[in-house]
C-alpha cells in the first residue's frame, strides 16, 4: 500500500518519458551489466522497481542532486524515518553516489533508496539536515570518507576522522 | 589569588564529560555547555576507537571479513554476524540449512540476553547501585560458558559462516541451555523486586528524557528507544528473516517515552528472548549445519544488496554493493547506536546533568558499535 504511493509520489519528479524505460522489472539492467564487454554506462535517473527478497528494498530512485529535497521531502511527508547516508565511489565513471537509506515504522514493509551521482571534481550536494535532524552526523561521516561536501550543512568537520584530517579513506584512489 | 570564580546569572561554562568517564563507558566525549547544574547545549565528539571496518570490508575477502563484525559490538557480537552472513547469503543465493538457522536464533537470542544483562547491571550503576551489577553477571556467566563451549570464544564470536555454522551444538549446551531458562526466569523476579521497584531507582528515571516518536523518526532511532517511545518497530516482526517467524513471541512496547520506559522495554525482552530460546530448543530440527553445495569462492552477482537484523541494540543494517569480485566494491555497516545517540545532543537540552547521564545510560551505548 504505502510503497504504492510512495512510488506514485517519486514518479512525479519524472515527467518526462526517459530513454531507458521507467519502472524496469528486476533483473534486466543487472544481466546486461554482467555479459556485456563494455563497460555498462551509469544509470539514468529513474524510478526502479527491486524484488525485495533478493535486495533488500523495495524502490531505488536515482534523482539529480536538484530533486534530492523535493525527493527527501516526499518521503518525510509519508513518516519514514532516515536510515542511513552513505557513498560509493565509481571511479571509472568518475562519479560518486550519494545513497540515502528510508524505512518505515510500520508492519507495511516499504524501504526507499534514494541515490544521486555527482561528478568527482566538484562533489556537493545540498543538505537534508533541514528536513531530517538526524542526516546531521551521516553527512559528516560521508564528508569525512569521500570528500563529499554537503552544502548547507551547520557543522561540517570531521567526526570520526581526526579533527586535522586532510584524506578521504574509502575513495578508490586513496592510498594510505 | 585562590578566589572562587563568581559566574554571572545569566553566564554558561563549558563542561567537558570524557573521553575518559566512567559513565560513558568508552571513549565517549561530550562537550556540555552548562548554566549550573544544567545543560544549555551539547555537542557529543566520537570517533576516538574509529577503526574503519568499511575500508577493511573493501581490502579484505567475503570471508576474511567475518571476524570483524564481532569486533564492532562487543556484548551482542553474534546479531551483528548474522546481519552479515544473511546478506552475503542473500546475494549469492546460498541455501542455509533449516537446523543452522535454528541454532543461529538460539544463539543470537542467548547473546541478546546476555548484552541486556550486562546492560541492566552497568545502568544500576551509572545510578549508584553496585549489586545488580554483581547478579547480572552471574547470570550472564553461564550464557558466556554455553556460548564458549560451541562457538570457541566468549566475547568475540566468529561462529557464523557463509551457508551455515563452524560448529555443531552438543548436548552440553543444550542442557545448559534448558537449565539456565527457569534460573533466568527467577532471577527476574529478583531483579523486579531489587531495582524495578526501587523507589530511588524510580525517581531517578520516571518522566526524565522523554523522547518523542517523532524525534525517534528524524534521527532513525531504532530498537529500545524507539520502543520505549511507543513505536512498535522490531525488525525480527516488521521484516522477519532467518526462523523468527517460527516463534511466537511479543514485542514490548512502552508509551512513556522517558528513561524508565526504555530500561522496561529491555527487561522484558530478556523473557521473550528466553521464550524464542526455549521454542528454539523444542523445535530443533536435525540434520547437516552446512549446506551441500556451497560455492567455493563466495562471488556475490553484481548488484546492491541491503539487510537489516534486530540486535540487541536496534536495528542493524549492512549495504553490499558487489561488483562480481572476491572483495565487496562497498560494505557499509548501519549502526543502531549511531543514530539513537545522535539525539542526545538535542534530547538533553535543559536537563541537569545527572538526569543526562541516566539517560546516557538508558540509551546503551557500545562505543566500538559507534565509531567503526
Amino acid at each position: 500500500m504505502i510503497c504504492e504511493k510512495t512510488k506514485l509520489a517519486l514518479q512525479s519528479l519524472f515527467p518526462e518519458p526517459k530513454p531507458e524505460p521507467v519502472n524496469i522489472v528486476e533483473g534486466a539492467s543487472e544481466v546486461s551489466e554482467k555479459k556485456g564487454k563494455a563497460p555498462a554506462p551509469p544509470r539514468q535517473d529513474g524510478l526502479l522497481e527491486r524484488d525485495y527478497a533478493i535486495h533488500g528494498y523495495h524502490l531505488d530512485a536515482q534523482v539529480s542532486p536538484d530533486q534530492l529535497l523535493k525527493a527527501v521531502s516526499i518521503l518525510d511527508a509519508a513518516q519514514f524515518f532516515i536510515e542511513s547516508i552513505t557513498g560509493v565511489d565509481w571511479i571509472n565513471d568518475n562519479q560518486l553516489e550519494v545513497v540515502y537509506d528510508f524505512s518505515r515504522y510500520d508492519f507495511d514493509v516499504c524501504r526507499v533508496v534514494i541515490r544521486t551521482r555527482i561528478d568527482r571534481s566538484n562533489p556537493v550536494v545540498p543538505t537534508i539536515t533541514n528536513i531530517y535532524d538526524g542526516a546531521n552526523w551521516h553527512e559528516r561521516e560521508t564528508h569525512d570518507f569521500f570528500g563529499i561536501k554537503f552544502d548547507g550543512h551547520p557543522h561540517l568537520i570531521p567526526l570520526l576522522l581526526p579533527e586535522d584530517a586532510d584524506f578521504h579513506p574509502l575513495l578508490k584512489d586513496f592510498k594510505a | 589569588m585562590n578566589s572562587p570564580i563568581v559566574l554571572q546569572p545569566d553566564e554558561t561554562f563549558i563542561l567537558n564529560v570524557g573521553p575518559q568517564h566512567p559513565a560513558t563507558h568508552g571513549v565517549l566525549r561530550v562537550k556540555m555547555e552548562m548554566s549550573g547544574e544544567y545543560i544549555v547545549n551539547a555537542e557529543t565528539v566520537i570517533g576516538y576507537i574509529h577503526r574503519m571496518h568499511e575500508k577493511m570490508g573493501e581490502v579484505k575477502t567475503y570471508p576474511q571479513f567475518l571476524m570483524n563484525l564481532s569486533r564492532m559490538d562487543y556484548l551482542g557480537a553474534l546479531g551483528y554476524s548474522h546481519c552479515h552472513v544473511l546478506v552475503v547469503e542473500k546475494a549469492s543465493g546460498i541455501e542455509v540449512p533449516e537446523r543452522a538457522e535454528y541454532i543461529r536464533a538460539i544463539t543470537v537470542e542467548l547473546n541478546r540476553i546476555a548484552s541486556h544483562l550486562f546492560w541492566f547491571g552497568a545502568f544500576v550503576m551509572d545510578l549508584g547501585g553496585f549489586s545488580p551489577l554483581m547478579y547480572a553477571l552471574q547470570d550472564r556467566e553461564h550464557i558466556l560458558d554455553m556460548l564458549e563451549g560451541v562457538t570457541g570464544s566468549r566475547l568475540t564470536y566468529c561462529y557464523y559462516r557463509f551457508g551455515g555454522l563452524y560448529n555443531d551444538i552438543d548436548d552440553d549446551f543444550i542442557s545448559a541451555a534448558r537449565r539456565f531458562i527457569p534460573r533466568m526466569r527467577k532471577s527476574l523476579v529478583k531483579y523486579r523486586k531489587l531495582v524495578t521497584g526501587n523507589v530511588i531507582f524510580r525517581k531517578r528515571l520516571e518522566g526524565i528524557a522523554p523522547i518523542t516518536s517523532e524525534m525517534c523518526r528524524k534521527y532513525g532511532a531504532t530498537g529500545a528507544v524507539a520502543r520505549g517511545s511507543g513505536i512498535n518497530f522490531d525488525v525480527r516482526k516488521n521484516e522477519p528473516y532467518s526462523v523468527y517467524p517460527e516463534f511466537d513471541f511479543d514485542i514490548p512496547v512502552y508509551h512513556e517515552c522517558d528513561s524508565l520506559a526504555r530500561y522496561m522495554v529491555r527487561m522484558d525482552e530478556i523473557e521473550q528472548s528466553l521464550r524464542i530460546v526455549e521454542q528454539g530448543l523444542d523445535k530443533l530440527p536435525g540434520g547437516p549445519i552446512m549446506p551441500d553445495k556451497k560455492p567455493k569462492m563466495i562471488k556475490p552477482p553484481v548488484g546492491d544488496f541491503y539487510q537489516a537484523v534486530e540486535t540487541a541494540r536496534g536495528s542493524f543494517g549492512v549495504r553490499l554493493v558487489s561488483d562480481g569480485s572476491k572483495n565487496p566494491y562497498r560494505l557499509k555497516l548501519r549502526s543502531p547506536t549511531y543514530s539513537n545517540m545522535h539525539l542526545f545532543d538535542e534530547a538533553c537540552r535543559g536537563m541537569m546533568i545527572m538526569d543526562a547521564l541516566a539517560f546516557m545510560g538508558s540509551l546503551d551505548l557500545v562505543i566500538p558499535e559507534i565509531d567503526r
